[in-house]
């Protein structure tokens, strides 16, 4: 379908697509295999520029939005999550600051940021906090012109290979989620250490790590918004960034779905091409139209998202919960349509498959999701009486 | 350092049929690429100028549609790009050909010229030393590595059938460039969008002071007779025995087939 993308948009979407199938195809298996960080790819990023689309251009970016990060993460998608997931959890890290940030912090950190220098963690999980990431025990003391941290994140996307990380911790701890507040955390601070790295179902290429925060000192100004903003921080960073997910669900689902359209055409049974089989013929058309939906509503809702809107919350769960759940099925499908060869290493769709069932989890559960989705119709439903 | 790199469009062979009657390529329908080889010639040339300034300038003759090859060179990060073009130039040999880009060389200025070291189509690797000819400049080809380049001359290695040769020479000079010289880089964004903007400088026969005469199909020494495949070799026979014996048996046959 036509989604009547600017030159600049198709630009961008021609050349992630050259990334993703001259860089990331060639290699995706063997970092699949070895759990092995891509830096690589992301050196190859940083010097196409795609690091800096959603970045003011008073700070070195293209001053893009949610929408042209989303085709970039949806064509690397099609190639691989692990990969895509590196890069975008770059900028669910990076949001905080340009959201949040003081123009000091912004020129300070958001030019290194552009122009792939530097990489970009978020860290709001912890050991008893995942869904209910009001629980957070990370402690951020003010001390003099210090805050000091103590406590642990965990399953941080890009621990450890980045530099630069954004921490939620409680400020006050009585006042609970009210008490929180998030901070700039820089790579070599004293007291910040890396726990170990988690071996993985899937994304395997993208690193998963602790942070691990012990009397670290970090300077007052590394504050983002006030104190006791840290939620609204979070869960504005995830209102932006979760369509982002969705683009990722869209992607993965497109490189399994191709793989098994090809897998169909050239498989003979009984004498004829698989593809031939009506049984197969309604499967492909079913994740054709998921997808294509999917697709349609990502690229909306991330339209809504740059078009300045307040409330985007409802629309980036929708976005994200329709698409990553689609993407479930269609990986699972595409390898029900190349029967065993789908499931051997040989070829790509078992590693979609694996791969895929971490959209449904992080940045909010998809069982959160649509918690939040209701919240939001119940505030609604009682705004129209 | 003001860089010039030759590159060619050609039919991207990967995706090239034969016409089995006519014995040429069928171009209809066939993706256009920069000649791979020129794609290093260009990375070349990149990396030259990180490292030592200037400026980098991509030329080709061509159809109007070679504007296209320019403008990829561009959104990789070529700073400008020349299209020798126009009704002329069509038909030309490698010597027609090295005269057009000689000229349009002249015309931009270099201290240094880059070429593939062969086009996939043609697969002479007669245009880059040529070209050199025509500006009485010296060459190196197969270049497999820069060593050192500039001020005033470059030293490269030389890749030979059996191992390499060091070669320096006084700039301006021109090389041609193997594969094993570099991996070309992907475009980048800000080379996208300059490319979708940039001028393309046309330049005709006069305007590189050539007359019609000396450049295309009537600038061409070579003339085609005949296109054709290659009927399979036969007969192909294994000398066996010691290499005393097979020297022996390969000199008398050599002399009864008046080859020696
Ligand atoms: C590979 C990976 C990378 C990650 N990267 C990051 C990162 O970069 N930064 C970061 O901060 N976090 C990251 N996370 C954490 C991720 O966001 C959490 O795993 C996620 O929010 C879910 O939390 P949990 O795993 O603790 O599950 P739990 O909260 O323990 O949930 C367990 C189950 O209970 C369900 N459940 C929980 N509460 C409810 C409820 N109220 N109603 C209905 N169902 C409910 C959930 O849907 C789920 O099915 C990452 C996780 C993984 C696995």
């Amino acid at each position: 379908m036509d989604y009547f993308l600017s030159e600049e948009q198709v630009m961008i979407k021609e050349l992630a697509r050259q990334i993703a199938v001259e860089k990331v195809v060639p290699v995706r298996q063997e970092l699949d295999e070895k759990e092995e960080f891509p830096w690589d790819i992301m050196r190859v990023l940083a010097s196409s520029d795609l690091f800096g689309l959603f970045i003011p251009e008073e700070f070195g970016g293209f001053g893009k939005g949610s929408f042209e990060l989303a085709i970039a993460v949806e064509e690397l998608s099609a190639a691989c999550l692990g990969v895509s997931t590196t890069y975008a959890a770059n900028a669910l890290g990076t949001y905080p600051i340009l959201l949040f940030g003081t123009p000091e912090q912004k020129k300070r950190y958001l030019p290194d940021i552009a122009a792939g220098r530097k990489l970009v963690a978020f860290g709001l999980t912890e050991a008893n906090a995942g869904s209910d990431a009001g629980g957070i025990q990370t402690t951020a003391r003010p001390e003099g012109d210090h805050y000091v941290l103590n406590g642990t994140k965990q399953w941080i996307t890009n621990g450890g290979e980045a530099e630069i990380y954004t921490v939620i911790a409680l400020t006050d701890k009585a006042k609970g989620a009210r008490g929180a507040s998030a901070f700039i955390v820089e790579k070599g601070a004293a007291g910040f250490s890396f726990g170990k790295k988690e071996k993985k179902m899937g994304i395997r290429a993208s690193a998963t790590r602790e942070l691990v925060f012990e009397d670290c000192r970090i300077p007052r100004e590394n504050i983002l918004g006030r104190e006791g903003m840290g939620f609204i921080v979070a869960m504005k960073t995830l209102d932006s960034s979760r369509v982002g997910v969705g683009a990722q669900g869209v992607g993965v689902a497109q490189g399994a779905f191709d793989e098994a359209v090809k897998f169909a055409r050239s498989r003979v049974q009984f004498g004829h091409p698989i593809i031939g089989f009506q049984a197969i013929q309604h499967m492909l058309a079913d994740m054709a139209t998921d997808i294509e939906a999917a697709r349609a509503l990502v690229y909306q809702t991330a339209r809504f998202i740059d078009s300045g809107a307040k409330d985007v919350t409802k629309a980036s769960a929708m976005a994200k919960l329709f698409a990553t759940d689609m993407a479930m099925r269609v990986t699972t499908n595409a390898l029900q349509v190349m029967g065993g060869s789908g499931y051997m290493r040989e070829y790509p769709v078992e590693k979609m498959m694996r791969d895929a069932k971490i959209l449904q989890i992080y940045e909010g559960t998809n069982q959160i999701q649509r918690n939040v989705i209701a919240q939001n119709l119940i505030k609604e439903a009682a705004k129209a009486k | 350092m003001r860089i010039v790199v030759c590159i060619k469009q050609v039919p991207d062979t990967a995706e090239v049929k034969i016409n089995r009657e006519t014995g040429t390529l069928v171009r209809e329908g066939v993706p256009s690429i920069i000649n791979p080889y020129d794609m290093h010639a260009i990375e070349a040339a990149l990396a030259l100028r990180e490292s030592l300034s200037g400026k980098v300038t991509a030329i080709t003759m061509g159809p109007p549609q070679a504007e296209a090859a320019l403008r990829e060179a561009i959104s990789m990060g070529v700073d400008d790009g020349l299209l020798v073009t126009g009704r002329e130039f069509a038909g030309a040999d490698t010597l027609a050909t090295s005269r057009a880009l000689s000229g349009a060389i002249k015309a931009a200025g270099a201290d240094l010229i880059i070429c593939g070291k062969q086009a996939i189509d043609g697969d002479t690797a007669q245009v880059g030393p040529e070209v050199a000819e025509f500006l009485d400049i010296p060459h190196v080809s197969y270049v497999r590595k820069i060593v050192e380049a500039g001020p005033g001359s470059i030293k490269v290695e030389r890749l030979m059938d059996e191992g390499v040769d060091v070669v320096q020479a006084e700039l301006p000079a021109l090389i041609t460039v193997v594969r094993e010289l570099n991996t070309p880089r992907l475009p980048s964004l800000k080379g996208k969008m300059n490319a979708k903007k940039a001028e393309i400088k046309k330049l005709s026969a006069s305007e590189i002071g050539l007359t019609p005469e000396v450049v295309g199909f009537n600038g061409s020494p070579t003339q085609v007779k005949k296109i054709f495949t290659p009927e399979p070799r036969c007969g192909r026979r294994v000398l066996e025995g010691g290499i005393e014996g097979q020297v022996e048996a390969l000199i008398k046959e050599l002399m009864e087939k008046k080859c020696l």
